[in-house]
C-alpha cells in the first residue's frame, strides 16, 4: 500500500516536471542565459511555499501521519563539499540539460539517449563513493 | 482540456512541486531525487567496493518506487497530455542556432542535435552525455543533494549549506553555458 503511494507521488512529480518543461534541455539552457523567468519562477514559487510550509510544520510541531519525526534535520555545516560538489553538479546539469529527477522522466518519455546520462549519473555516484575519503569535505 | 495540454506555467508547476515535497514529509520521507542513485549502487553490490554503499539499501526502496513513478509520469505526460514542443525565448533560440548549430528550439522537447537516437552513433556526442551524467551523479553526492534536495528541500528549511550548494550549481551551470559550450559546440 505504501509503495503505491510512493509510486503515485512519482507519477505526479514526473508529469509536473515534463509539463512544466523543467525536464527540457532548452529550458535549462535558457535559464543559464537568463532568457526567461520560467525556471526561476518554478523554483522560486516552490521555495516560497516551501519556506512557509516548513515554518508552519516546525511551529505547530506537525508530525508525519505514520509516526516518527519529520525529515527536517539540519545539514552538516561546511563549505567545501557544498561549493565544489555544487559546481560539479552545475556543470553536468547545464551540459546534460537535466538534473536527476527529469532524467527518469525523460527515460519514460522515450528518449533513449538519456539512458547514457543516467548510466553516467550512476557511475558518477559510484566514483564519489570510491573517492569520498580522499576528497576535502 | 486546455489546462492539461498546454505547457504548465511556472505558477502552477512551482506550487505543485511544493505539494510533492510536503506529501513526502507527511509520510515520513523527504524530497530528493538523487539519493536513489546511491541506493542503486548499493543494491548492485557497491558495498564491497566502498563503505559509502555499505548500508541497508532495502530501507531506501521507497525512493526507487518514486523513480519508477517518475518514469511512468514522463510516459503519460509525453504521450497523452498534448504537444511536447518547447518554445524558449526567440533570442536564446536564435543564439543557439547561430553559435552552436542547434536549430531544434521551437521544434522539439530536447535538442535533436544532441538527443536524437541517430546521434548515438557519434562517439563525441555519447561522451558528452556520459560526462554530463557523471558530473551530475558525482556532484550531487559530493554536495549531498541535487536541485530537489538542496534548492527546494534544503532552502525551504533555510539551510545555509543548501544555499552554498545552490550558488555552486549556478557557478557550474553558468561556467558550462558561457565558457565551455563555446569550446565544445
Amino acid at each position: 500500500m505504501r509503495y503505491i503511494a510512493y509510486f503515485a507521488i512519482g507519477v505526479f512529480f514526473g508529469i509536473i516536471m515534463f509539463k512544466s518543461e523543467a525536464a527540457s534541455w532548452f529550458r535549462i539552457y535558457e535559464m543559464f542565459q537568463f532568457g526567461s523567468f520560467h525556471m526561476y519562477g518554478i523554483i522560486g514559487s516552490a521555495l516560497a511555499l516551501g519556506v512557509i510550509g516548513v515554518q508552519f510544520i516546525k511551529r505547530k510541531n506537525v508530525q508525519p501521519l505514520n509516526g516518527g519525526t519529520m525529515n527536517l534535520q539540519p545539514k552538516n555545516k561546511g563549505i567545501t563539499r557544498y561549493l565544489l560538489g555544487g559546481i560539479l553538479f552545475g556543470l553536468g546539469w547545464a551540459l546534460a540539460g537535466a538534473c536527476p529527477g527529469p532524467m527518469y522522466v525523460l527515460a519514460g518519455a522515450g528518449y533513449a539517449s538519456i539512458l547514457i546520462v543516467i548510466l553516467g549519473a550512476i557511475v558518477g555516484t559510484f566514483l564519489y563513493g570510491l573517492l569520498r575519503d580522499k576528497l576535502p569535505h | 482540456m486546455h489546462l492539461i495540454t498546454e505547457p504548465w506555467p511556472w505558477y502552477v508547476a512551482g506550487p505543485l512541486i511544493a505539494i510533492v515535497m510536503f506529501t513526502l514529509l507527511l509520510i515520513g520521507k523527504k524530497f530528493g531525487m538523487s539519493s536513489n542513485l546511491r541506493t542503486v549502487c548499493a543494491a548492485a553490490g557497491g558495498g564491497k567496493a566502498a563503505s559509502f554503499f555499505d548500508f541497508n539499501w532495502r530501507e531506501d526502496r521507497w525512493n526507487l518506487m518514486v523513480v519508477f513513478g517518475a518514469v511512468v509520469g514522463g510516459y503519460i505526460a509525453s504521450h497523452f497530455m498534448g504537444d511536447t514542443t518547447v518554445f524558449i525565448h526567440p533570442d536564446v533560440a536564435a543564439q543557439l542556432s547561430q553559435d552552436y548549430g542547434i536549430h531544434s528550439a521551437g521544434e522539439a522537447y530536447l535538442p535533436t542535435e544532441i538527443f536524437s537516437t541517430e546521434r548515438l552513433s557519434n562517439p563525441l556526442n555519447v561522451l558528452l552525455l556520459l560526462v554530463g551524467g557523471i558530473l551530475v551523479g558525482f556532484g550531487a553526492r559530493y554536495a549531498g543533494g541535487c536541485t530537489s534536495g538542496h534548492a527546494i528541500s534544503g532552502l525551504s528549511n533555510l539551510q545555509i549549506p543548501s544555499l552554498i550548494a545552490v550558488i555552486g550549481f549556478f557557478i557550474g551551470g553558468l561556467t558550462m553555458v558561457h565558457f565551455i559550450f563555446p569550446l565544445i559546440f
